[in-house]
């Protein structure tokens, strides 16, 4: 059994942002960089199903972008994965869904991949578009948004998770794609030991030329600040001043604090 | 321009996203078809046409089957844009007719701008205006950015619609329903909630205190919730319960838009997190920039 997992490596999103030179994308100057979110959780299940099924799969991970990427992959493999894909693309924040799509689906489509993890978004695009496009591209089935997961003998049971609560249970037999909600399992912190040994595993270098072939389908005109809405007091410094404050607002504007 | 809306329908239901997707047709100018999977006593109070598949033969949730249908609605109406919400249903779908088009995708719209669409990035910390390369898109909406003006009178024209056969290698099962709520958040006047920047799951008591002091129950955001800090039946926003208390205070939050549109409609809102410009802000009456294991302490001594 073969797994792909895709990662993409995003900013922290506490971080500032200000909008980088050219004004299409922001500035990626003095950011820190970590694992997309979603993506840990996509890491975590291929790891936890090849533990089920005593190390038969083979875990490739995957990640599109410059030369930082390879930390994230790094990580993927102390969690658990056996190999590394690095497409090499020091422009790949300005490329769209469909290109990012095509090149993923460019690389798998001979691999006879049984099974592709991905985060049902990035933290910082957030189009919930690739994993879905990536298996349409495949001509494979596909479900968004799992926060449950079951294997058996070719045959996954998903839960979506829908609105206010709800779930939906799916079934569909592999090959399959799957994309990752928040709280599928909880992603495992790399061990020294593991991390030791991933610094053996391969990680294989591709250029994106070799797999890209589509054109954009959308582009971005501009990046910019959202307009504040303004208004709401902004209170700084002494913490009992603050407190005291704080209680006096609530005292004159809110029925309920007294 | 025409602008074909794919309506939503879950457990027997039409969902009121329907008429948000409404609304943001009537702000692009656009004339309106729609596109239903779901039954005759459950149709959209909106005038056009409505192309009527059955929910009970396709299933509520079969994305491959929906895709097929929205295709045949896609060649009879000729749109210039496809129109989802941006919910558990739309960004699911709406990629694979995005895919089977072959043309682009703009996801969770918030704005329109000449032609072009306004996104937010980096959990809305900038934004982005994006336009499709070709002369015709997918749109998903956020849910809560277009909302309808007044109560929907219209009433489409049906005209049904089918598939010649309805193979799917996926299987729909069923439905899980959330665990029964222990704590009934929408009957609360006052609600403390616990973000990620509590840091730690001991650390919830520290809020958990503050809201003891305020009279008012505890709340949680996502992350605190996935990380098994704060039980489930606590958490506000898209995924958990809609809040409108008369008070409402974020501790360490920072305003993923799925928390927002849970709470943005409290009276009150008081925002305490040490940074000055997490998107919570946005939405604060009063932002306390400070670090809330620091702060709330002080607060809560202030109270008792």
């Amino acid at each position: 059994m073969k797994l792909l997992i895709c990662i993409k490596q995003v900013p922290d999103m506490e971080s500032r942002f200000k909008v980088g030179a050219g004004g299409s994308w922001y500035d990626e100057t003095d950011l820190a960089w970590r694992m997309n979110e979603y993506d840990e959780y996509a890491v975590e299940q291929a790891v936890q199903l090849k533990e089920q099924l005593a190390d038969a799969p083979e875990l490739t991970v995957l990640s599109i972008g410059p030369d930082r990427v390879l930390e994230p992959v790094k990580k993927a493999l102390a969690m658990g994965c056996d190999r590394g894909v690095h497409v090499q693309d020091a422009a790949a924040a300005h490329k769209d869904p469909w290109q990012i799509a095509s090149i993923i689906a460019a690389y798998a489509r001979d691999k006879g991949f049984d099974l592709i993890l991905t985060g049902m978004q990035s933290q910082d695009r957030g189009s919930a578009q690739v994993g879905v496009l990536v298996a349409e591209q495949l001509g494979i089935p596909c479900s968004t948004t799992m926060v449950g997961f079951a294997y058996d003998n070719g045959t996954i049971t998903a839960k979506r998770e829908l609105e206010g609560g709800l779930k939906g249970v799916v079934k569909l037999t592999t090959p399959a794609l799957l994309t990752c909600q928040l709280g599928l399992n909880v992603p495992r912190y790399p061990t020294l030991p593991n991390i030791m040994k991933a610094k053996k595993k391969e990680v294989a270098a591709i250029a994106v030329a070799d797999l890209l072939k589509e054109l954009e389908l959308t582009g971005t005109a501009s990046v910019y600040q959202p307009p504040k809405r303004g208004g709401g007091i902004v209170l700084e410094g002494d913490f009992a001043a603050m407190a005291d404050r704080l209680l006096g607002i609530l005292k004159e504007k809110t029925a309920v604090v007294r | 321009m025409k602008a074909l809306l794919i309506c939503e329908y879950r457990e027997k239901t039409l969902l009121a996203t329907s008429y948000e997707l409404a609304a943001f047709a009537e702000k692009l100018g656009a004339e309106v078809a729609m596109i239903l999977i779901g039954d005759d006593g459950a149709l959209p109070r909106i005038d056009g046409k409505l192309y009527l598949a059955q929910a009970a033969q396709y299933g509520e949730y079969n994305p491959e089957l929906h895709k097929r249908i929205v295709l045949q609605a896609v060649e009879r109406e000729n749109p210039d844009y496809l129109v989802f919400a941006h919910s558990s249903y739309g960004w699911d779908l709406a990629p694979r007719v995005a895919a089977a088009l072959k043309v682009g995708q703009i996801s969770e719209i918030v704005g329109i701008a000449d032609g072009a669409f306004e996104v937010g990035i980096c959990n809305a910390k900038l934004r982005r205006t994006v336009s499709p390369r070709g002369s015709r898109a997918v749109l998903t909406i956020q849910v809560g950015a277009f909302t309808p003006a007044g109560e929907a009178t219209g009433s489409p024209l049906v005209e049904k619609i089918d598939l010649p056969e309805t193979a799917s290698a996926l299987q729909f099962v069923g439905y899980e329903q959330a665990e029964k709520k222990a704590v009934d958040l929408t009957k609360a006047e006052i609600i403390v909630s616990a973000g990620r920047g509590v840091g730690k799951k001991d650390n919830v008591q520290v809020i958990a205190a503050l809201a003891k002091a305020l009279g008012g129950e505890l709340g949680a955001s996502r992350p605190v919730v996935d990380a098994g800090w704060v039980e489930h039946s606590h958490q506000v926003g898209t995924t958990g319960q809609t809040v409108s208390p008369k008070l409402y205070v974020a501790c360490g939050i920072s305003g993923a838009i799925q928390h927002l549109a849970g709470m943005k409609k409290s009276d009150f809102v008081v925002a305490i997190n040490k940074d000055k410009d997490a998107p919570i802000g946005e939405v604060s009456d009063v932002l306390v920039v400070a670090d809330v294991l620091q702060f709330v302490p002080v607060l809560t001594a202030r109270l008792q």
